[in-house]
C-alpha cells in the first residue's frame, strides 16, 4: 500500500473555484464517518494549527454544521453552514460560511464533495464554488492567516528565549 | 490580507481566463503577437491590451527582434500565486493526514468487530453442536 500522507492538492479550476483532491486508503463508509462526525472531526479539522473548540452537525438536508477551531495565540476561525444533498456515503453538498469575513453568509460557498470508492481506496473530490474571485481568495488567505499566526508564535517563543 | 482589485499585481492578472491562456501558449516558447492572435482566434489589438497588462505585473518580458517584437513569459512573479495556494494545501495535507489516523482505527475497530462476532459465531455454533451431541445422547438412551 502506497502512503497517502501529504499527497492532497488544490487546484482552482475557474475564478470562483477551489478544488481539493485527495485519496484515503479506506472505503468510502469510513471516510464518510471520519468526515461528517463530531467526535472525529474534532480529531483533524484543525490540522496541526490548533485545537478544535466545537464541531456540531445536524446531518440532514436543510440542517446547519458549524467548526471551530483556535489557532495559536486564542486566534479563533469558523466555519458554518447548511446541508443541501446528502447521499451517504458518495455525494454530500452543503453551504460554507467563513466567518471571518464581512457578511459571511451572503458570500457563503457552495461545496460538493464526492467520495469514489475502488478496491478499498477512496477518492475524495471537495469543490467549493464562490460567488466571486474575492470570495474564494478570502479562503486561501485564511489558510494563510493560521499560518501566519503559527509563524508568530513561533517568533515570540524564539525572543521569549532570548531574553 | 485582502489585495486591492486591480490589474496591476500578478494574482489579479491571471485571474482573467484569455490572459491565462496567453501564458500557457508562451510557456512553450517566445512568440510574437500575430502568432497569438491567429492561435487564439483574437484580434491583434485585443491580444496587445492583455500582453500590455502582462507585462505591466512582469508576468511577460519583451523584445524587438527585426521588425517583430517577440515575448516570452516570466515566471518569477507566478511562485508568489504557487507559494499562496501551497500554503492552504499545506493545511488541508496536515488535515488529511491525521483523518488517515482516524481511518486507520476505525478499520482496526471494525475488524476487531468482524472477529468478534467471527468468534461468537463459532462459539454459538460449538453449543449449538454440543446440544445437538447431548440431544442425540438423550434419544440412545
Amino acid at each position: 500500500m502506497t502512503s497517502t500522507k501529504g499527497t492532497a492538492k488544490v487546484t482552482l479550476p475557474a475564478d470562483n473555484q477551489i478544488l481539493i483532491t485527495r485519496e484515503f486508503d479506506a472505503p468510502a463508509r469510513l471516510v464518510w464517518k471520519a468526515y461528517t462526525t463530531p467526535e472525529l472531526i474534532k480529531r483533524w479539522w484543525s490540522g496541526e494549527r490548533g485545537t478544535v473548540l466545537s464541531a456540531e452537525v445536524d446531518l440532514r438536508v436543510g440542517g446547519r454544521w458549524r467548526y471551530v477551531m483556535e489557532a495559536g495565540g486564542g486566534f479563533e476561525v469558523a466555519f458554518h453552514g447548511e446541508y443541501r444533498e446528502i447521499q451517504e456515503p458518495v455525494r454530500l453538498m452543503n453551504t460554507e460560511a467563513y466567518e471571518g469575513i464581512p457578511d459571511p453568509d451572503a458570500n457563503a460557498a457552495l461545496v460538493t464533495t464526492t467520495f469514489t470508492e475502488k478496491d478499498g481506496r477512496t477518492y475524495m473530490e471537495m469543490l467549493s464554488e464562490h460567488r466571486d474571485k474575492a470570495g474564494r481568495d478570502a479562503v486561501i488567505d485564511s489558510g494563510m492567516e493560521g499560518g501566519m499566526q503559527e509563524g508568530m508564535d513561533a517568533l515570540e517563543r524564539i525572543a521569549m528565549s532570548l531574553t | 490580507m485582502a489585495r486591492a482589485a486591480t490589474t496591476t499585481d500578478a494574482f489579479n492578472a491571471v485571474a482573467e481566463p484569455r490572459r491565462r491562456q496567453i501564458l500557457d501558449l508562451l510557456a512553450a516558447g517566445e512568440r510574437p503577437v500575430n502568432d497569438l492572435a491567429e492561435l487564439l482566434g483574437l484580434a491583434q489589438p485585443q491580444v496587445s491590451k492583455h500582453l500590455r497588462v502582462l507585462r505591466e505585473v512582469d508576468l511577460v518580458h519583451v523584445r524587438d527582434e527585426g521588425r517583430q517584437r517577440m515575448y516570452r513569459i516570466n515566471a518569477a512573479p507566478l511562485k508568489s500565486i504557487h507559494d499562496w495556494l501551497r500554503k492552504y494545501e499545506q493545511a488541508w495535507n496536515t488535515r488529511f493526514d491525521l483523518m488517515d489516523d482516524v481511518l486507520d482505527e476505525l478499520k482496526e475497530s471494525e475488524l476487531k468487530e468482524t472477529e468478534l462476532k467471527e468468534s461468537e459465531l463459532k462459539e454459538s455454533e460449538l453449543k449449538d453442536g454440543e446440544l445437538k451431541e447431548a440431544e442425540a445422547h438423550d434419544d440412545e438412551h
